[in-house]
């Protein structure tokens, strides 16, 4: 499974990020594999997003290079890179004028697709996130928390992207919801098998989505660990996360297949 | 009332006098669109330039009318027609709502929608036409609204300066010291801007994002 056959779907080489005399990114380093969920686990501050941001060139690094698919993403058409990675943000950003239907459909649309093509794949993709068909229809005011964010995700994946960024986005959620999401998102890449770049402050849900966990801190990478290791790491930051996450880990951890 | 048999008697006059008020303020408000629009997006696209641009409009918005058509007088191909003059300081006049308000509607576009957008692709162009200014579209009708009724009352000065318009009478009628003629001049155009208001609020409201 952790055959390293192509080059990697993601990669950060030596990449820095400064905003003025703020250094946000230092020579940070991380190859993301093809299909698996890496998440980026850190508290607010450590550089998880703007690590995010710089794969689909929201921003550009200051030094260094981020390659997708093997060709850095600094050359080529920046819009065309966008369109082919997914991206879910926590305030999930649908547009408020547009109902369902549109919000899912809008890049298919742009991307000439046919109507019916376009209205076959929103009502698949309602489903796959597990809304009712009829959802197409609303305005996104008309939503709760948790369907708006189910709507985020089937938007993300309107045009079948190999890639999903997604920044905290069960975040703003409710536990039971957030709960649900969590589970349905599993659920999700074992069909899927995107390759997902997944940023999130929780212990507990990095350990429960991802198959492998980075841990940073002010702007570096502390360690990459699978879920297991994680627990079971020695390194202080590390083991200060588990210390505070508390008991009941080891559950969340072994969740079961896959 | 006689102010109303005036002005039936001489509804040729109102009517002619209105349809030039009209123009006055119809052009300046289209070249106050054409010209402010544009900018209140770009400033709010590139903040740096807000504070000069914005203090520009509020100082024009400053200088007393009857001094801005004075001043507007000697400039050679401005001052050979005198609507072509009114119209110029009428749009002078319309520019800071509309620029203001386009500023200020596109900025209030949630910044989540604006980089959700961004980030599944949308080219800087889709995101204006379809994300931010469908968005803003009331705000910035508001802004042409207020510019609207401002002009509707200034244009009526514009008549000092010979550029026709419901000013006409209001002039006559004070050089007369005849409110009948004042009248005739001051209820079309009070009737002029509520029209405009309500006529410009109607389509706010039909355009407003739910």
């Amino acid at each position: 499974m952790e055959r390293a056959r192509s080059s990697p779907a993601i990669e950060f080489r030596d990449v820095s990020y400064r905003v003025a005399s703020t250094q946000v990114l230092s020579e940070f380093n991380l190859q993301v594999q093809c299909g698996e969920t890496l998440v980026l686990l850190g508290r607010s501050g450590s550089g998880k997003t703007t690590s995010l941001k710089l794969v689909n060139r929201l921003l550009s690094p200051t030094s260094g290079e981020i390659r997708v698919k093997g060709v850095s993403n600094a050359e080529g058409d920046v819009i065309r890179l966008r369109r082919s990675i997914g991206y879910v943000i926590q305030d999930v950003g649908l547009f408020p004028h547009f109902t369902v239907e549109r919000n899912i459909g809008l890049v298919p649309k742009i991307e000439g697709w046919p109507d019916d093509r376009i209205r076959a794949r929103v009502q698949e993709l309602l489903q796959t996130v597990g809304l009712a068909v009829d959802t197409a229809s609303r305005y996104p005011h008309q939503l709760s928390g948790g369907q708006r964010q189910r709507v985020g995700v089937a938007r993300a994946l309107a045009a079948d992207p190999e890639m999903l960024l997604m920044d905290e986005p069960f975040g703003a959620l409710d536990p039971l919801t957030r709960d649900e999401l969590q589970r349905e998102f599993l659920f999700l890449q074992q069909r899927l098998h995107k390759t997902v770049v997944f940023v999130t402050h929780d212990l507990r849900e990095a350990l429960r989505l991802g198959t492998r966990i980075a841990l940073m801190e002010a702007g570096r990478l502390v360690t990459v660990l699978s879920p297991v290791e994680f627990l079971r790491s020695t390194d202080a930051l590390a083991a200060a996360y588990v210390r505070a996450f508390g008991e009941g880990l080891e559950s969340a951890a072994n969740r079961g297949t896959s | 009332m006689n102010v109303f048999r005036f002005m039936l008697q001489n509804r040729g006059q109102v009517l002619e006098l209105t349809f030039e008020h009209l123009r006055l303020v119809g052009f300046s408000t289209l070249f106050a669109m054409l010209m402010g629009i544009p900018l209140g997006i770009a400033i709010a696209h590139r903040p740096r330039f807000n504070k000069p641009v914005l203090a520009t409009a509020n100082i024009i918005q400053t200088i007393p009318s009857l001094a801005l058509f004075g001043f507007l007088l000697p400039v050679p191909w401005l001052g050979e027609r005198s609507d072509r003059l009114a119209i110029l300081a009428l749009t002078l006049y319309a520019l800071l709502p509309i620029i203001r308000n386009t500023y200020t509607g596109i900025r209030g576009v949630d910044p989540a929608v604006v980089e959700a957008g961004r980030g599944m692709g949308l080219t800087e162009s889709q995101l204006l036409f379809q994300v931010e200014l469908p968005l803003a579209v009331s705000v910035i009708l508001s802004g042409v609204r207020v510019a609207v009724v401002i002009s509707v009352g200034l244009a009526t000065i514009a008549a000092a300066i010979g550029a026709g318009g419901l000013g006409e009478f209001i002039f006559r009628g004070l050089a007369m010291v005849d409110d009948r003629v004042i009248l005739a001049g001051a209820i079309p155009a009070a009737v002029l801007a509520l029209a405009a208001d309500f006529g410009v609020g109607w389509l706010e409201r039909r355009l407003q994002p739910r």
